[in-house]
């Protein structure tokens, strides 16, 4: 299609939102409500995200070796651990470390009671390797792995922790693709509607157009600018929307719940919305483009 | 330049619409159809513009078997083809100008040419003063000029007219006959569909008579060929 015929075509496109003022800015109205709601769930998303994964950071796995086990062999399980790729870091706590922690919260600071101990470390041979996981799902693998290692006497995990937190992941990934799906559906009904009303108020043109000898990718193409304008305009505002109120509740959250600041931090608005803007767009102008080719190829045949 | 051969065509199952007609239309010659309302006229000129297929027989135009014409290839088929409408089939929401224009536009013809051949389209027809008016504030027998210079400014070898005079008082359905006739006398081969009897009989044209979808008579009244 040659330049000035794909301009005319965008200008006709244009027209058309106008001339069907009613339905477009219905559909530009359902198309924002839609991904001001994926956009809604995607910052919430990725705030409970962030939640989960700082717990989920703070699970972790010890591994206690064998009596007396020699530097080279605890150095050698320490390379196996690291090449471990559901492994976020791991340290080496030795046995004087471990009763250092061990009386701090057991004698809470009574260093008299303590001292009893003193010159024998009751927790000879408890120096471990601490474990944290970049992904919990991963810690079943790794719990086996470990057992397996020559020099280890045993795995000290929490199975529970582990698997509400994989489990609590999956739930928040099928509610989040479920209502996407849902989102997606309906903006594509009624971008497909508003096309269906456009093609019906001009029927006459199109056959008009047709007796002339308008190739289809003529006929089509005022009616495909015309879905994805739709679905970008109905990206757009969302969009802005979204981003000015995502500043708001940080700003505002952050100002009123000062004793929360450390327990709970936002993900920057920057960092959401370098996701979301182009995903958020992609998405309008891909349910846009789709809608209107499924209407057309549905009731012009072209 | 058009053929047809044997053609029939019926609509569902039902009596035929056109029965076993053979017609040969010459480059150059102006061509009535006249005919009762329901004997098929309409539908043959849909088969010249292959909006519908025959079933049965051969047409052949400018050349072209529409045989099995593929679906994409019926565009560039039509180019060659002017074609009017007794309701005028205009654009409402645009200009007289546009009108026109749009034949060129559909076609994807440069501006320039667009900007050249739309005004002297429109003087043609008498209408270069009025190309700002919607078809709305155009009587009948303009609306069907500006059809005219829409139909003929991609310069088609052949202009169908089905019933161009069927909404036109007397006066004015003259008047867009002998536009039509200047039109052949430029060379376009003409077809024309019409009622219009007074004025078929003062034309002195080939005249082909359709009854019930078969060709009854098809006479040259030809000043030319009569003694
Ligand atoms: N789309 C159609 N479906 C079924 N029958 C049709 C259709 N179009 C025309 N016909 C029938 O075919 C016959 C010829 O119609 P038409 O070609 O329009 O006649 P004319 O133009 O001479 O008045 C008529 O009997 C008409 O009822
Ligand atoms: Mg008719």
């Amino acid at each position: 299609m040659k330049f000035s015929t794909l301009l005319y075509n965008f200008v006709q496109g244009f027209k058309n939102i106008w001339r069907n003022k009613m339905f477009s800015l219905a559909s530009i109205a359902t198309m924002t409500a839609c991904i001001f709601l994926f956009g809604l769930f995607y910052s919430l998303g990725t705030n409970f995200e962030k939640v989960v994964k700082d717990v989920e950071e703070s699970v972790s796995v010890t591994v206690f070796f064998n009596e007396g086990i020699s530097d080279v062999e605890v150095q050698r399980i320490g390379e196996a651990i690291s090449q471990r790729r559901e492994i976020a870091k791991y340290e080496y706590v030795s046995a004087d470390q471990a009763w250092e922690s061990f009386k701090d919260v057991y004698f809470d600071g009574d260093e008299n009671a303590a001292a009893s101990f003193a010159g024998d470390n009751p927790l000879a041979n408890s120096a471990n390797y601490q474990i944290y996981l970049s992904d919990v799902e991963g810690q079943d693998d790794l719990v086996t792995f470990l057992q397996s290692l020559d020099g280890v006497r045993e795995v000290r995990y929490s199975q529970v922790a582990a698997k509400t937190l994989t489990d609590f992941n999956r739930l928040m990934k099928y509610i989040f693709v479920s209502i996407v799906a849902i989102l997606i559906a309906v903006a594509v009904f009624l971008i497909s509607n508003t096309i269906t009303v456009g093609i019906s108020v001009r029927k006459e043109e199109i056959a008009i157009m047709k007796l002339i000898g308008a190739k289809d990718s003529f006929v089509r193409s005022p009616f495909v600018v015309e879905g994805v304008a739709i679905g970008l305009i109905g990206s757009v505002i969302p969009l802005l929307i979204l981003w000015v109120l995502y500043n708001r509740i940080i700003t505002y959250v952050a100002d009123k719940f000062k004793f929360l600041s450390g327990m709970m931090d936002f993900v920057p608005a920057s960092t959401v919305f370098k996701t979301l803007v182009p995903v958020a767009l992609l998405l309008g102008v891909g349910i846009g483009y789709i809608g209107s080719r499924f209407t057309l190829r549905k009731h012009l045949q072209v | 330049m058009i053929r047809l051969e044997n053609i029939s065509k019926s609509y569902q199952k039902g009596v035929p619409a056109l029965n076993d007609v053979n017609i040969h239309i010459n480059p150059g010659e102006f061509v009535f159809i006249v005919g009762d309302s329901g004997s098929g006229k309409s539908t043959l000129i849909k088969l010249l513009l292959a909006e519908l297929e025959p079933s049965k027989g051969k047409i052949v135009i400018n050349g072209k078997d529409l045989k099995g014409i593929k679906h994409r290839a019926i565009p560039k088929f039509r180019r060659n083809i002017g074609c009017v409408f007794q309701d005028f089939r205009l654009l409402p929401d645009r200009n007289v100008y546009e009108n026109v224009a749009f034949a060129m536009r559909v076609i994807e013809a440069p501006k320039k040419e667009i900007k050249r051949k739309v005004p002297i389209m429109l003087s043609m027809v008498g209408l270069a003063a009025k190309y700002r008016s919607l078809p709305r504030q155009l009587s009948g027998g303009e609306q069907q000029r500006v059809a005219i210079a829409r139909a003929l400014v991609n310069e088609p070898k052949i202009l169908l007219a089905d019933e161009p005079t069927g909404n036109l008082d007397n006066k004015n359905a003259w008047e867009i006959m002998k536009l039509l006739d200047e039109i052949n006398e430029r060379g376009t081969t003409v077809v024309v569909v019409t009622h219009n009897m007074e004025i078929v009989n003062a034309m002195n044209k080939r005249v082909i008579t359709i009854k019930k979808g078969v060709v009854v008579s098809d006479e040259d009244r030809g000043e030319d060929d009569e003694i």
